[in-house]
């Protein structure tokens, strides 16, 4: 794709954008992939308890953008046989009604190969990938199956991003624009700070894409601020939390319900 | 050794794969880097540390006992005697400088061993910089004289309880560390290894063991080594060896553990911000290296050695636990020195390959990475 067309959007950004427009504000889920045998429960109840889309977590081995949460989740699901096909395939069955990305590292789509990884992806139903240590400057391989193969990469921006390059990042991003809202790994937070809205702010003012604001939300009140600024949230960790202690399908949907109507208020 | 070619780059292998947030900061640090190493002042002040406080130039020894035994010419590059005790020193003495350059007073490093740990710490108590050092808990436990030297040193030291609880997730908190901290911190890698520039970087500050060799080895045979040892972790003391030969007809041999051995049996992959070989299942999952040696515990390898092994410059054979501790001994007895667990698999793939697929009377040079001190009590409890 050069430079300057402006692709035609997919699933996940249309349906974002639909969402948007109409004045509604976004609720991204995060549920690792594999996490308990009532994982794919937990993203159904989750989708008709209000999430606009769900991230599925492919557990890696060493995932560091992720703080202990998710990294326990990710020891948990692996340890119980959980493997990326697996998940992938358990996905096409899913019926979860909202666009579904996958939100893993490099080596597992690397390691898979980009072609074989992305018509997979495509062919189980799935909207997007979000692939957090596959920066802008390395998205070629990658970055160009995922397009034909119709999976939406999303991009990230962190707090350090500077104008030109984040401007280069929203430009390249499909789906949605992925706001790093602190600076750190995934995990929950007392208190956001300022960088969350300046992130989104920036990005903003740059695209007409949705964008989303993730990484330390944790409670219905940070939501609810973000969105102030932001077109949506992207909630994990807290959420990852929940099911780590027993939460189920109902214990989920009651939060992410919590979550929902807040933004909505 | 050339630098790497566009975005960081050996051949295939190389590259910067890492969290948006840390773009930047590599970005910096490669500017930083390329302004420093053109910079007299700069390499002044580096060179005058690493002779008057570092201890360089180390010497080469002949090991004319063993040597005699092996039918070879035996030459020891002995990194075992710069300060702290290993050619960690090379490195970090480079990067904190660097670090004071670009006002970042925090210095995070992971460790094995522990030698970068304590070369990390030094570095830090020299310039009075902040340092906190990340170990897996299993190496906090085998190496506690190391953890106590770091803690003597002014250092923090973390243990990390995740995954494996060695090296590799050591660098992975490290780097989770630095995605929340990047303004104010240097990520102070040990090896060849991680996002570009650091395996360049690297290299480069570790070149003074194969520039300073080279010189040393011509005096004293009045030829180049046929073969040019050094063990292999990351790659770092391999690399700064290589450096200095890898334009002579010197065959170049870096020595895995068998049971880290990412040339052997790892398969090209990307992980800690670089594509290389890494030992992983069908599914891209990372495997646990198991060595005896915790330096030598990482499951993957520098990009730099990738690519000289896929192009065949340099080949990567690896050394098992008990033909290492054999070697550990030999060199303790026939020359009086008790190298460090590391460069003991150097030596014990020379013994192995001792007239063999190297000729009788060839000159050998091996770099001696470090000593053995942190590693006696854990011989004595194995030969017990
Ligand atoms: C003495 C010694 N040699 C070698 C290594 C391995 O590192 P590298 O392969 O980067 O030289 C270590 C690492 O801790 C070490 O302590």
């Amino acid at each position: 794709m050069t430079a300057g067309t402006t692709p035609v959007p997919g699933v996940l950004e249309k349906a974002l954008r639909d969402r948007r427009d109409a004045g509604r504000k976004l609720l991204i889920a995060y549920v690792t992939g594999g996490l308990g045998r009532d994982w794919v429960e937990i993203v159904r109840a989750i989708a008709a308890a209000g999430a606009d889309a769900i991230e599925i977590g492919i557990p890696f081995s060493d995932p560091v953008m992720d703080g202990p949460v998710i990294q326990r989740a990710s020891a948990e699901a692996l340890h119980s046989g959980a493997t990326p096909f697996g998940i992938i395939s358990t996905l096409a069955r899913a019926d979860a009604g909202v666009p579904l990305a996958v939100m893993t590292y490099y080596n597992i789509m690397f390691r898979a190969g980009h072609r074989r990884m992305a018509r997979t992806l495509a062919d189980a139903g799935v909207s997007g990938a979000i692939v957090p240590d596959l920066p802008l400057d390395e998205l070629d391989g990658w970055g160009e199956e995922a397009d034909s193969a119709g999976i939406e990469t999303v991009l990230l921006v962190a707090p350090t991003t500077p104008d030109r390059r984040l401007r280069a990042i929203c430009a390249r991003s499909r789906g949605f624009v992925y706001g790093v809202g602190v600076m750190g790994v995934t995990g929950e937070r007392q208190s956001l700070g300022a960088t969350a809205l300046t992130v989104a702010a920036r990005c903003k003012e740059e695209t007409d894409i949705p964008v989303v604001i993730g990484v330390g939300i944790s409670n219905p009140e940070q939501a609810r601020d973000v969105v102030a600024v932001a077109d949506g949230v992207v909630v994990g960790s807290a959420l990852v939390h929940r099911i780590l202690e027993g939460a189920g399908p109902d214990g989920a949907a009651g939060f992410v319900a919590e979550l929902r109507a807040a933004i909505d208020l | 050794m050339r630098g790497p070619h566009r975005r960081g780059r050996f051949g295939e292998f190389g590259g910067r794969f890492v969290p948006e947030a840390l773009v930047p900061a590599c970005e910096e640090l490669e500017a930083a880097f390329a302004v420093a190493w053109a910079d007299p002042t700069f390499r002044a002040r580096l060179d005058d540390l690493l002779e008057h406080y570092g201890g360089r130039p180390t010497p080469v020894t002949e090991c004319g006992r063993l040597g005699e035994r092996l039918g070879i010419r035996l030459l020891l590059k002995r990194e075992d005697l710069a300060h702290t005790g290993s050619h960690k020193l090379n490195n970090v003495i480079g990067q904190a400088l660097l670090a004071e350059r670009m006002g970042k007073r925090r210095l995070i490093a992971e460790t094995g061993a522990g030698q970068h740990g304590v070369a990390a710490a030094t570095a830090a108590a020299l310039l009075g910089l902040e340092c906190l050092v990340y170990m897996g808990a299993v190496d906090v436990e085998r190496q506690g004289l190391n953890v106590f030297r770091m803690e003597l040193l002014g250092a923090q030291v973390r243990a990390v309880d995740s995954g494996s609880r060695t090296l590799k997730d050591a660098i992975n908190e490290a780097l989770r560390d630095w995605v929340a901290t990047v303004e104010t911190t240097h990520y102070c890698i040990g090896s060849v290894m991680g996002p570009h520039p650091y395996p360049y970087m690297v290299r480069e500050f570790q070149r003074v063991i194969g520039d300073e060799a080279r010189a040393q080895c011509y005096e004293m045979l009045g030829f180049d080594p046929d073969v040019v040892v050094a063990c292999v972790g990351g790659g770092s003391n391999a690399a700064g060896t290589f450096a200095g030969f890898v334009d002579t007809h010197a065959r170049l041999v870096g020595v895995e553990a068998a049971g880290g051995a990412a040339m052997s049996n790892g398969v090209a992959g990307v992980v800690h911000g670089m594509r290389s070989r890494f030992l992983q299942d069908e599914a891209g999952q990372i495997l646990e290296a198991q060595s005896i040696s915790a330096g030598l515990d990482y499951p993957g390898i520098g990009p730099e050695h990738a690519h000289l092994g896929t192009v065949g410059r340099a080949e990567y054979p690896s050394a098992g636990d008990s033909e290492v501790l054999a070697a550990f001994r030999l060199l303790a007895e026939t020359e009086g020195i008790i190298p460090a667990l590391e460069p003991a698999h150097g030596l014990a793939w020379i013994i192995r390959e001792a007239g063999k697929s190297i000729p009788e009377g060839s000159a050998v040079l091996l770099t001696l990475s470090g000593r053995g001190d942190k590693d006696v009590a854990l011989v004595r409890k194995l030969m017990q």
